[in-house]
């Protein structure tokens, strides 16, 4: 099974932000802004190590960013894009 | 000052004038302020009638509409003749600038940034608070609300000059049931708070800022709150502007410092003419240090100035800059106590005498003092986690 086609990513993201994010991401919808619900630019590093180590995935610079961190739906596109 | 209302300051007028008030002034009472722990009038007043509370408020508002790089100077000047005056004053520029860039968009703050302008009224600041350890994105106290109207008590460790202050700007949560991180910024009105002390302010140095601790209890209007959220406002404004201005208050007490040395090395040259003093050669290591650290300043208070007026405000958020803003602290703080220790070297006994006119007794305990606040290891933290991602000069 490839990871583009994993039911768990979704769930996996959200747990990863809630646990590393320091933000509540049990109810959120996948394209709601994460910022506004109380993420912070500097959790994101947090987050993104997490996603790293869970997805064996590495983000390039250039990903590394506020566009990549804005919603769950763009940080599982993400990670389709890196494992793809 | 002459036609402060005048749209068209000429600076460098400006600046003399703030040297003549910081010789006249601050300089006069800035060993009685630390002897006593006391909140400098004097310098306070003076500061007023010279219109410089609104120096950063636009001239639309009736302000003299400075820029960062000036008022940095501004802060280098008064710094150069009493730590604690220039540190008040360099507070209150904060969050005079967290309203200029922040609150614009509100009929309430635009009033008040007339009001500013012709009562030269000084705003403190209430960010920190008792059981968020210094963290300053995170809030206990909560803002609650009926119709119009909030009441807000917060628990503060430290509110400097609060006692003198006519405004306090008070960070919060937005409601009782709003996450820690989720705040927003309100300035209380003096006649609708009351602050009970919760702590002295009896420190080595920096002693005039006043910055005991107080349990606040205020109330007023919710059109109080700033617009814009807190997050952004200490990205965009708070964090970066702080360090511009106590870097450049800072390299004042260095400049005194690095003068006070100079004045001993003619002295001493004086006495074997024809011949360079050994305590020479320190002076010229010294003003090299001085140096850096003022370049230093002056390039980051550029680079934020252009961002500020930029098409794209949001490189204020990325790390590149936190970053950047976080080293100028850092370092800043470190050379100011270098550069006076180095000064105290060359003024030998005199400079360590209390009883001198060599004496840099208060530059040095003003010194320790910079490190500390906002701890630097606080902020060498931050810097580790975002360097674990960023990367200077990306392509």
């Amino acid at each position: 099974m490839t990871l583009t086609d994993n039911p768990t990513l979704v769930p996996d993201i959200r747990e990863i932000l809630t646990q590393h994010g320091r933000m509540a991401a049990e109810g959120l919808g996948e394209t709601e802004d994460l910022y506004g619900a109380g993420l912070t630019s500097l959790a994101t590093v947090a987050v993104m190590l997490a996603l790293e180590d869970k997805f064996n995935v590495e983000f390039p610079d250039n990903m590394v960013g506020r566009r990549t961190f804005k919603s769950i739906e763009s940080i599982a596109e993400a990670i389709k894009q890196l494992s793809a | 000052m002459t036609a402060q209302l005048n749209p068209k300051v000429d600076f460098d007028e400006l600046l003399q004038e703030v040297h003549a008030i910081g010789k006249n002034v601050l300089r006069v009472h800035a060993a009685e302020v630390d002897k006593d722990a006391r909140f400098p009038i004097e310098s306070i007043t003076a500061m007023r009638e010279a219109k410089l509370l609104s120096a950063y408020v636009p001239q639309a508002f009736g302000g003299m509409g400075l820029s960062i790089v000036e008022i940095s100077k501004i802060c280098e000047a008064l710094g150069q003749y009493c730590g604690s005056s220039a540190m008040i004053y360099a507070m209150h520029k904060i969050q005079v600038a967290c309203l200029v860039h922040h609150a614009q968009d509100s009929e309430y703050f635009r009033n008040y940034l007339h009001q500013l302008v012709t009562e030269q009224r000084l705003i403190a600041s209430a960010t920190t608070e008792i059981g968020t350890g210094g963290d300053l994105r995170s809030s206990v106290c909560a803002m609650e609300t009926e119709g119009n109207k909030f009441t807000l008590t917060k628990q503060a460790p430290v509110i400097s000059y609060g006692e003198a202050a006519d405004d306090i700007l008070v960070t919060c949560r937005q409601s009782p049931t709003a996450a820690a991180n989720e705040q927003v910024s309100v300035m209380v009105r003096k006649g609708e708070y009351t602050t009970v002390p919760l702590s002295n302010w009896d420190t080595m140095g920096f002693r005039g800022t006043c910055s005991s601790g107080f349990a606040l209890t205020s109330s007023g209007d919710v059109e109080q709150i700033l617009p814009q959220p807190f997050n952004e406002i200490l990205g965009h404004t708070m964090h970066p502007y702080s360090h511009l201005v106590w870097g450049s208050l800072w390299s004042g007490i260095a400049a005194d410092a690095v003068n006070q040395a100079r004045a001993f090395v003619r002295v001493e040259a004086r006495k074997t003419p024809g011949e360079t003093p050994i305590s020479a050669i320190r002076l010229a290591e010294v003003a090299q240090v001085l140096q850096e650290m003022r370049q230093n300043i002056a390039s980051l208070a550029r680079e934020y100035e252009e961002l500020l007026s930029s098409d794209r405000p949001e490189a204020l958020e990325e790390f590149g800059f936190s970053i950047r803003t976080n080293n100028l602290k850092l370092s800043c703080s470190q050379q100011l106590v270098d550069i006076v220790s180095r000064a105290m070297l060359i003024c030998g006994i005199s400079g360590y005498r209390n009883d001198s006119k060599f004496s840099l007794a208060r530059h040095l305990r003003d010194a320790y003092g910079a490190a500390l606040m906002v701890n630097n290891d606080r902020i060498l933290k931050l810097n580790a986690t975002m360097l674990m991602i960023h990367k200077e000069a990306q392509p």
